[in-house]
């Protein structure tokens, strides 16, 4: 949980800052400079360092908007069997964004509230698609999830596939075809078969 | 039959949208930096069941990297610079130092968990950085000789190998492997093709650039140690 929002304060945001600050050249890249009212990119911690101390406004991003939002819930709803494109990381970013710089979204209420339905009808999505894993599934294709998602459905997921790899491997299938066709003999000699024939 | 199953399909289409994405893809690789690289390190490194090739070249260039900043920042306190340039800098440092830390502490608790597998084999020992083969040489000696004093010593003979269940195993039973069999979520970088997952050509999965799988991790090795595919 910790790591996954760590790779995710890596993301690139656009902040507007309201102070002037040389470039910073920094072990994980160049950001700046910065001058006031001049968006500039910078990764999402440092957008939230920044924004703590008041030194900038953080543009929320063109996909965080109740227009995109709501198209991609529709979008959701209407595909059962696909994933809409957004962030990988779009989970972590909008919750790490709705602590620190609730005041830069627009209807900050209303896009919490589509963001969390978005969750709920894709992770509804997973669970019936884990119900479509079966002992032939050698690969699972799983375009656009996120990383939160994947964390969510990791474990189960891991399991499953590898109880079926299992009981699908050569030696598993040879020892049932042999206790198969062992009690054949016996019952053709037993009375049972006469039990049948009736 | 060709029974890959796949569910979850999107429509092709989806990245049709972006024909500028690739040139913005390559752009980012022409770019990455040395801390990019470890993040990637460190993802396969936490994904993939067994240990992974220690990059030495890379790790010394992050670890020269963060000395120069501690340095730096040495002469920011004595030459008073502003607080908060200071703070976003230590904020860069420590978050470099928390990556490191996680890598080598998660190669560590591989080698701890694994020592005896590793330290039979040279191709295994030799993915390891030098302290880490020392970490592992005197981690197996520890175990073995605490194994040997508190239990094994009082076990009848032919029941007193660290290795192996009894004197008519005939190979080391007793030594923990990490299971390649096991399923990784991956990323694809670039299209790779028809990939073909099993030995005899039965499962055979198309690995389109940026889509996600779930596939087995024996059948994907080559691909990570080549570079082609992200575990996440």
């Amino acid at each position: 949980m910790l790591q996954v929002e760590f790779a995710a304060e890596d993301e690139i945001v656009d902040i507007v800052p309201n102070i002037r600050m040389e470039a910073l050249n920094m072990i994980c890249g160049d950001f700046g400079p910065f001058f006031p009212q001049i968006p500039t990119k910078v990764p999402l911690w440092l957008a939230v360092a920044l924004k703590k101390r008041g030194k900038c406004t953080i543009r929320t991003p063109n996909w965080m908007t109740v227009d995109r939002l709501t198209q991609v819930l529709e979008a959701e709803r209407e595909s059962p069997r696909e994933f809409q494109p957004l962030p990988f990381h779009y989970i972590e970013i909008s919750k790490l964004l709705f602590d620190h710089a609730r005041d830069d979204i627009s209807d900050a209420y209303l896009v919490r509230s589509l963001i969390e339905d978005i969750r709920d009808v894709r992770f509804h999505k997973v669970e019936n698609g884990l119900e479509t894993i079966s002992g032939r599934t050698h690969a699972v294709k799983l375009k656009n999830l996120s990383a939160m998602e994947v964390n969510i459905v990791r474990p189960f997921m891991v399991r499953t596939l590898q109880a079926f790899y299992k009981h699908d491997s050569p030696q598993m299938i040879q020892q049932a075809d042999n206790t198969g066709s062992r009690p054949t003999p016996v019952t053709d000699r037993g009375p049972r078969r006469d039990l049948r024939r009736r | 039959m060709a029974a890959v199953d796949t569910f979850l399909f999107t429509s092709e289409s989806v990245n049709e949208g972006h024909p500028d994405k690739s040139a913005v893809a390559s752009a980012a690789e022409a770019a990455t930096t040395d801390v990019e690289l470890l993040k990637r390190a460190w993802r396969n490194e936490k994904a993939v069941p067994e240990i992974l090739r220690f990059d030495s070249p890379l790790v010394s260039r992050v670890r020269e990297q963060i000395q120069l900043l501690e340095e730096t920042l040495d002469d920011f306190a004595d030459s008073g610079v502003d607080d908060l340039v200071v703070s976003l800098y230590q904020m860069d440092l420590d978050r470099t130092l928390f990556l490191l830390r996680s890598y080598l502490r998660l190669r560590l608790q591989k080698i701890e968990k694994y020592t005896m597998h590793i330290s039979r084999s040279d191709d295994l020992l030799s993915r390891l950085s030098l302290q880490e083969c020392r970490f592992a040489k005197s981690c197996s000696e520890i175990m073995e000789k605490h194994l040997e004093q508190s239990v094994l010593s009082k076990l009848p003979y032919g029941y007193d190998s660290v290795t192996r269940q009894s004197l008519s195993s005939t190979e080391d039973d007793m030594v923990p492997e990490p299971q390649l069999d096991t399923f990784v979520f991956c990323k694809t970088k670039s299209d790779v093709g028809a990939f073909q997952l099993d030995d005899i050509g039965e499962e055979v999965v198309d690995l389109v650039a940026n889509d996600l799988y779930v596939l087995r991790y024996k059948s994907i090795k080559g691909l990570v140690e080549g570079g082609q595919i992200d575990l996440i």
